[in-house]
């Protein structure tokens, strides 16, 4: 038996499979989730079964918010339990797991392993991931050339919380003429903040763990460990944090 | 039955209405004839619901055309024993649902929590009928929002404010004590009755009665194996706001002898390992059932409510013993403001041993904090809710919603997640 995770966020779907003894991630894949869940989960399904796979072989857990929307998966978790269990095994066993996704962000307590306890942003996007894909849009970048210019700036104080007036912001501020880079450095600043709050109502622990797709954006990472005053760990596979953990929690 | 004649008469605005009537059935079938396993002795409860703004309010007519009043309260520190006793009917009119929201909103901030934006929508917009069937409103000042909020109602509805204390000193009881005689006279003169020792002792046990058998159906949720979903408790407990307290009663009972059964068997409504969870909080008002959906569609069972539309209602009783009207005022004051512990009082310790204790007593799993949007009181409690349970070491996950559907997804990861955490 082969355990697989499938992790549908609001922008990127996440699948992994894991080794037997679930010691060992033994494919990856990463596609962004499209306007149709139901799509991109029959395309991960057919990854899945890709290499001779059989579906009887596979145990398959599903999870994010597009969880509902695999209806092959055998169960479903929601992504905090996923998110906390997918850290543990990357190393952040007794560590606040730190989570920003494309629509909302959380903040996960892990102790030997276990989530004790958890936050998630309110409604509103601030210090999610959606908050520097607006920005970047407005100024008509991708995110990795938004991060790209962000290194090379002196982040200006952007003061709106809420992304919509953050967006109205930074218009006015590029009318005045503010360099762009000075800009796009105060964005990411501004979410480092807010992700600050969010953390800063939960742990002390500063055992710090950051999850999702910001893992390989060192100047977030960078950012969020001067905010939080503590380092915070990542790697490459934190991207597949919930996959990995609901591929774990297979059963 | 065709209510449309009666809604008419009463001045309301029936086409906005019908828009109410079919959405209700659906909204309602969805929470509660989904369920499996239901005790049969709720059929009287989802009739009541079934034709909440028809059964009812025909009745209060009926009432009325015999000259009878009826008074309607929003706040349960305020003792509906007093108008009973006056010979008026007592109803609670806090509305629980966004369709009421829209219309409150156009004389009330946005930002004005929900319970209060809907009970203004509810009378403004002219489409609940116990908002033009009550010949009284009671307002109390327990929040900022409701103290001004009654000041727009009072434009259009005949108000009574009663000022309650903020705190819980010797004087406050004593103010509130003025406050309840006031109120008392002014239910005299809208009524023309006297209230006499006996019918205020008579409407004291008859109160005492409904209590006493929420109590009892609430202790069926003790048991390991839970025979009454948390949703149909909620229910039953929302609609003891409005119906004939002699009936409901024996209703309960009813339902309680057929509890006893499924006791007995160790029939349970959950299956094997769900969790429990204790609710505390703003009130839960008809028909508002969002949360207790959610989490018992999501692996839990709702075991109790530390709220107002819970155990802060039904749990403790009024002493009987007084003999004279200001002995049976002073014991209505006892437990009308010393047995609520509101977040409108200051410090309001006993709320949290109360939340500790009942977790013990319904063996609760973990706490779900849940408040309605702008609730500032309640919102900065739960600063203490969160951290006293924590040093205890119970689980405890904060919530903060609306009326609305918006949320729905969000707060299912939440609560799933919270269950998840509890079962690991
Ligand atoms: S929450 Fe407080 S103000 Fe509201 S009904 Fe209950 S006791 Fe009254
Ligand atoms: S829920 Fe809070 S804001 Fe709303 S009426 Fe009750 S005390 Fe006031």
């Amino acid at each position: 038996m082969l355990y697989a995770g499938v992790d549908i966020g609001s922008t990127a779907a996440k699948a992994v499979i894991l080794s037997e003894d679930k010691s060992k991630i033994i494919a990856r894949r990463l596609m962004p989730s499209g306007w149709n869940s139901r799509l991109t989960a029959d395309e991960i399904l057919a990854w899945l079964l890709s290499e001779e796979r059989s579906r009887d072989e596979l145990r398959i857990t599903a999870t994010g918010y597009g969880r509902v929307s695999v209806p092959y998966a055998d169960s479903t978790l929601t992504e905090i339990t996923c998110h906390g269990k997918g850290a543990a095994f990357l190393g952040g066993n007794d560590s606040t797991v730190i989570d920003i996704g494309g629509q909302d962000t959380k903040v996960i307590i892990l102790s030997a392993g276990r989530v004790i306890d958890f936050v998630m942003n309110d409604k509103c996007s601030a210090g999610t991931g959606k908050f520097l894909e607006v920005m970047a849009n407005r100024m008509g970048l991708t995110l990795p050339e938004f991060f790209a210019l962000a290194e090379n700036g002196k982040a200006v104080k952007i003061s709106s919380m809420c992304t919509v007036f953050a967006e109205s912001e930074i218009v006015s501020l590029m009318g005045l003429g503010t360099p762009r880079e000075n800009i796009a450095a105060g964005a990411v600043d501004s979410v480092a903040a807010k992700v600050c709050t969010l953390v800063s109502r939960k742990s002390q622990s500063g055992n710090y763990f950051l999850t999702g797709g910001f893992c390989e954006a060192p100047l977030l990472v960078e950012k969020l460990s001067q905010a939080l005053n503590s380092e915070v760990n990542t790697c490459p596979d934190a991207r597949f944090a919930g996959a990995i953990g609901a591929a774990l929690l297979g059963k | 039955m065709d209510y449309r004649a009666m809604w008419e008469t009463l001045g309301m605005d029936v086409k906005t209405h019908d828009l109410l009537c079919e959405a209700l059935p659906g909204m309602f079938g969805g929470v509660f004839l989904s369920q499996e396993n239901r005790p049969e002795g709720m059929d009287y409860f989802y009739s009541v619901v079934a034709e909440i703004h028809g059964l009812r309010p025909a009745e209060l007519v009926e009432h009325k055309k015999n000259g009878g009043k009826v008074v309607g309260t929003f706040c349960i520190h305020v003792p509906d024993e007093i108008p009973i006793a006056a010979g008026a009917i007592a109803t609670g009119l806090c509305s629980g649902s966004q369709f009421w929201v829209p219309g409150g909103e156009k004389k009330l901030p946005v930002a004005t929590c929900p319970l209060i934006k809907a009970s203004l929508g509810a009378r403004f917009d002219r489409t609940c009928p116990f908002f033009r069937l009550a010949d009284m409103f009671v307002g109390e000042n327990t929040c900022d929002g409701k103290k001004k909020a009654w000041e727009i109602l009072a434009e259009d509805a005949p108000m009574h404010i009663m000022d309650i204390p903020q705190m819980k000193r010797p004087e406050d009881y004593a103010h509130w004590e003025s406050e309840v005689k006031g109120y008392l006279k002014r239910c005299e003169e809208l009524t023309g009755n006297k209230v006499t020792p006996a019918k205020l002792r008579d409407a004291i046990i008859l109160l005492n009665k409904k209590r006493k058998a929420l109590q009892r159906l609430a202790s069926f949720r003790k048991l390991d194996n839970i025979p009454i979903s948390g949703k149909d408790m909620l229910l039953v407990t929302q609609i003891a706001f409005y119906d004939d307290p002699a009936r409901i009663t024996e209703q309960i009972h009813k339902l309680c002898d057929e509890l006893d059964e499924r006791a007995k068997n160790n029939v349970s409504v959950f299956a094997k390992g769900t969790k429990r969870i204790l609710l505390t909080g703003t009130p839960l008002s008809i028909p508002n059932w969002k949360m207790h959906h959610i989490i018992e569609t999501s692996g839990g069972a709702v075991v109790c409510e530390e709220m107002c539309t819970g155990i802060r209602y039904y749990e403790k009783c009024v002493d009987e013993s007084g003999a004279t009207v200001d002995e049976m005022i002073h014991n209505l004051v006892e437990r009308y403001m010393g047995g609520i512990h509101c977040a409108c009082f200051t410090p309001n310790n006993e709320r949290i041993d109360d939340i500790k204790r009942l977790v013990k007593e319904y063996n609760a799993d973990g706490v779900i904090d849940v408040n309605l949007k702008f609730c500032n009181i309640y919102d900065i409690e739960g600063y203490f809710v969160e951290r006293e349970l924590k040093k205890e070491g119970i689980p405890v996950l904060g919530i903060e919603t609306d009326y609305t559907d918006q949320d729905t997804e969000q707060l299912r990861t939440r609560v799933g997640a919270f269950i998840e955490m509890l079962g690991n």
